[in-house]
């Protein structure tokens, strides 16, 4: 609804342009946070972020290119899984299967702190009424067909997001 | 006697061990549950709960009438508006 009637919810637009698991888990829980206070919620999945409409998500994390990503292990002691393990370019270029290593730490240590996985967060968003929106043209690029997706996505392009957006109280790219 | 012997909840709900945003989605479906001015009791541990639920009551107007901390557990008691 427009900001023109103060009875209005308060709403947020999101864009999501990164499908990595570390980048997954802003709008889905911005959006679940935002639909919990009863704003009108809608996400618009654009580039590399269309990946987190499809059905079975499988969202990798990968410390090459992210040079602050620390790695810590999910086991042993307290100390232990304190350390913040530097991984050297070199390492994380060369060993294959180095990313579904980082994933499956990371996946781990979210999940000993009590951190809801990625499905549980868009599955909060859906029953929140959160509109998930994709971007037609990144879906041509990236052939993607709308039935490639979940069956509660939507489709849109820039204007419907600057409509929607124009209105918004809140408006952020991740 | 203090306020958390005073208010009587009709519902509990135990978010302990879950991380934001859990402890908000899961109080916003529990208070639906309710009827207008009846009081949900939710228990946290995460720490970033006491000024999230602060800001979800604020949103929602749904009332904190108290937010409290018994050992390593945050208290919210909530009146649904």
């Amino acid at each position: 609804m427009s900001k023109s009637d103060p009875n209005a919810p308060k709403r947020l637009a999101l864009i999501s342009s990164k499908g990595t698991l570390d980048w997954a888990y802003p709008p889905f829980i911005l959006g679940s946070a935002a639909g919990a206070m009863g704003w009108e919620v809608g996400i618009f999945f654009t580039f590399y972020g269309l990946t987190l409409l499809k059905p079975e998500l499988n969202a990798l994390v990968s410390p090459l290119g992210n040079p602050a990503m620390p790695m810590k292990m999910p086991f042993g002691p307290e100390g232990f899984q304190n350390i913040n393990w530097a991984m050297p370019n070199l390492l994380m270029a060369n060993v294959p299967g180095f990313e579904s290593l980082a994933t499956n730490l990371m996946k781990q240590t979210f999940h000993n702190k009590g951190v809801a996985t990625i499905e549980e967060l868009r599955e909060a968003c859906l029953d929140l009424g959160v509109r998930l929106i994709g971007c037609q043209m990144t879906m041509d690029v990236f052939g993607f067909k709308q039935s490639d997706f979940i069956p509660q996505a939507e489709i849109g392009g820039a204007a419907t997001f600057l409509e929607y957006a124009a209105d918004a109280d809140v408006q952020l790219f991740i | 006697m203090n306020d958390i012997e005073v208010i009587k909840e009709d519902l509990v709900l135990d978010c302990s061990g879950m991380l934001c945003p859990m402890p908000i989605v899961k109080t916003t479906k529990a208070i639906k549950e309710l009827q207008s001015g009846q009081i949900l009791k939710m228990i946290a541990t995460d720490a970033g709960s006491p000024p999230d639920i602060a800001a979800w009551s604020r949103q929602t107007k749904n009332e904190l009438l108290l937010s409290t901390t018994e050992g390593e557990k945050f208290i919210f008691f909530l009146k649904k508006a």
